[in-house]
């Protein structure tokens, strides 16, 4: 017997059906703003129109676009395995993207980081089985901008094994990190047999396609490489107030970039019906990443993509607070459960504070054990003996001391998750004489444990492939005045 | 000569395994290795890594019950043998365990039955709900050396201090030591009482009984 697999589900199919015919509605009128030149030229020799106004996408485009969109694809790790599956019901996690700030352990404040900072989170991530794939996760402040796509991900490929999540802030990153990919995974032809990266492109709300991602997007189809379309519809602010009316919006946005995607790689692009949707703050202006609302738009919009039959991606397990605390545990447990049970085939977010600005190593591992709980919630209730408890009462006799059963002891680890000490289960007694220690103190030992037990050395550099990434890497540093890459 | 068999001794304790345990014991029997020696140098080894095990964290209370069950089961067949010889296995000591008076509960309280007794403690389990006067007279009966009190709840758990009570009118104590255990129990509440002292789990319980017998 196949346990039940719990699920969240928000939107009824004829809402689903409303909201991507509003969508289409949408990319007719009002249109897109499209400021590639390259997109516009692909999507007029397709039958949209352009003119001042915008670029209008007729129906018939974008469903021939969702024809050739596949339905799934895999990442893959160093050794060439696939392990991040995009597509189905598959549910897989990575760290949130592109922070500017770390939250110091040592000084408790917010600072920007640095390079030594991105190894250390890229190597905690490594040994925290709970990450299906590492993200590009912090901006290096101690290398100049103009590299700083090209030398986070070199960083990642560095230090990892594991499939990567990435991205680029401007559209000229893009082929120098494709570039860098192939030289990792040995070739341009490998790379596109065995990908190891998607790459988070995000249109602007609403309905704005920016030259940079744009142009990014084309440049990733026609290198075959996969592309997770990121919205972010703030609902409220530049999208609708209501969440089905951002959703229907975050839709337009989505089917707009499959369009220029799939028309762009001549032949399927493996893209991602992605999403980072917030609601707005009313209070603050912010858009905060925990709230429940947000969650729930994530989930909705990833239900739209589900019916379409496309990969999905949401940003959740990131938090408002500005430490670890317990608002930083309600709002991402909370966003990494909904996730969960959504069915999104890859939640970014988890060890992100101050909507998305800052990283915790501390939170990457508190949030992991939120993951693994949301991981023993998915497998569900198993039947595992024939007689559920009949049977090993007749073993046990009435006292029923099933402590002492053999199948106790076969069966327990099955059905409880072991969490790490991170989480205290101990007794009062044990928690004064560790010096009552909290959450965040279990956490930063936890960090500890992990990275001084795994000391990381950067490659040697007459190794074979860090020549071919460095071979790609090097011109670029010269170029933007780096005579040497920090070491890391 | 016999390294093969208390290796597999061992390993009957780590596996929690009472028929392989049992048959390893009828093994040495016939082999002519002395019971002792398959105690204390196949069986207890392996009962001393569960205990390692568990105390890390490696290793759950399953396994530690398991493994007192297949220890159990060795012991019962050595235990004629050792008496024939007249080499006695020699106990670490002997406890009166309970729970006291009003409570009911007793996974715990059997939990550090079973651990003392494969420590090799003779245990007299006197059961759950038990009056102070109960753990007072049996020690006196079978001359405890350690007399083991648990609660869980924070409302019976003042019944412990009864105990402690009962046996200093009859005059056991200082001679009998007194352990106290259970979820609310602390060690300034096992002070409070005049217990001896307190263990924060099973395997607490062991250490903090050899040490007070001396062992």
């Amino acid at each position: 017997m196949t346990p039940v697999r719990p699920r969240l589900t928000l939107l009824e199919p004829a809402l689903i059906e409303r909201i991507l015919e509003e969508a289409l509605a949408l990319l007719e009128r009002p249109g897109v703003r499209v400021e590639s030149a390259e997109a516009r030229r692909l999507l007029q020799a397709a039958g949209a129109s352009v003119d001042a106004r915008g670029t209008r996408i007729p129906e018939s485009l974008v469903r021939d676009a969702l024809a050739q969109a596949p339905h799934e694809f895999f990442l893959h790790d160093r050794s060439g395995t696939a392990r991040v599956r995009y597509g189905g019901d598959s549910v897989q996690f990575d760290p949130g993207s592109s922070c500017v700030h770390l939250l110091d352990d040592e000084t408790g404040r917010h600072r920007e980081a640095v390079s030594r900072d991105l190894v250390r989170l890229v190597r905690l991530c490594e040994a925290l089985p709970q990450y299906d794939a590492q993200s590009t996760a912090l901006v290096c402040a101690d290398v100049p901008k103009e590299i700083g796509d090209v030398y986070r991900l070199l960083l990642v490929l560095r230090h990892s094994d594991k499939p990567v999540v990435t991205g680029a802030f401007t559209a000229d990153a893009v082929p120098p990190m494709v570039a860098l990919l192939e030289a990792d995974a040995g070739g341009h032809i490998a790379l596109r047999q065995r990908p190891r990266a998607v790459f988070d492109v995000c249109p602007s709300a609403p309905l704005h396609w920016t030259q940079f991602a744009a142009d990014g997007l084309i440049r990733l189809a026609r290198a075959g490489v996969p592309a997770e379309i990121v919205p972010v519809p703030l609902a409220g602010a530049t999208a609708p107030p209501t969440l089905a009316g951002a959703v229907a919006l975050h839709a337009a946005e989505c089917l707009a970039g499959i369009a220029i995607a799939q028309l762009a790689a001549e032949g399927p692009a493996p893209v991602v019906w992605g999403g980072a949707p917030a609601i707005f703050d009313m209070r603050t202006g912010t858009a905060p990443m925990g709230a429940v609302e947000t969650a729930m738009l994530d989930v909705a919009c990833a239900e739209v993509g589900k019916h379409l039959g496309l990969p999905t991606h949401g940003y959740l397990g990131g938090s408002d607070a500005k430490v670890l605390d317990a608002q930083a545990g309600i709002e991402s447990a909370q966003g990494l459960l909904l996730g969960a049970l959504g069915g999104i085939n890859m939640i970014s977010g988890a060890g992100m504070l101050d909507f998305l600005a800052c990283h915790s190593l501390e939170k990457l591992v508190v949030d992991a054990e939120a993951i693994a709980s949301a991981r023993r919630l998915l497998d569900g209730v198993s039947v595992r003996t024939d007689s559920l408890a009949v049977a090993m009462f007749e073993k046990t006799g009435p006292a029923g001391e099933f402590l002492k059963l053999p199948e106790t002891r076969r069966l327990f680890r099955l059905e409880q998750h072991l969490p790490s000490n991170v989480i205290d289960r101990g007794s009062v007694r044990a928690w004064e004489d560790s010096g009552r220690r909290g959450v965040v103190a279990r956490a930063r030992a936890r960090v500890a444990e992990i990275l001084d037990g795994h000391p990381f050395p950067p490659p040697r550099p007459d190794d074979e492939r860090e020549r071919a990434r460095m071979a790609v890497v090097g011109p670029l540093a010269a170029r933007a005045g780096l005579d040497r890459l920090p070491a890391a | 000569m016999h390294d093969g068999l208390l290796a597999a001794m061992r390993r009957s304790i780590l596996d929690g395994d009472p028929d392989r345990s049992a048959a390893l014991a009828r093994e040495a029997i016939e082999r002519g290795l002395p019971p002792l020696d398959a105690v204390r140098h196949g069986f207890v080894p392996g009962l001393d890594e569960v205990g390692e095990g568990f105390a890390k964290g490696d290793l759950f209370l399953p396994d530690l019950v398991m493994a007192g069950e297949a220890m159990k089961a060795a012991t019962a067949v050595l235990e004629p043998e050792l008496q024939k010889t007249g080499a006695r296995r020699e106990i670490l000591g002997r406890i009166v365990l309970g729970t006291v008076r009003g409570d009911i509960h007793e996974i715990g309280k059997t939990l550090v039955s079973t651990m003392l007794a494969a420590a090799g403690f003779e245990v007299h389990d006197v059961g759950v709900d038990v009056p102070a006067e109960t753990f007072a007279d049996r020690a006196r009966e079978v001359g405890a050396d350690i007399v083991g009190l648990s609660a869980l709840l924070t409302t019976t758990m003042t019944a412990q201090r009864d105990v402690v009570r009962a046996l200093d009118r009859d005059g056991l104590r200082p001679r009998v030591k007194v352990i106290v255990g259970g979820a609310p129990v602390t060690r300034a509440w096992a002070e409070e009482i005049g217990a001896d002292g307190y263990g924060e789990d099973a395997v607490a319980a062991v250490s903090l009984a050899r040490s007070l017998v001396g062992r």
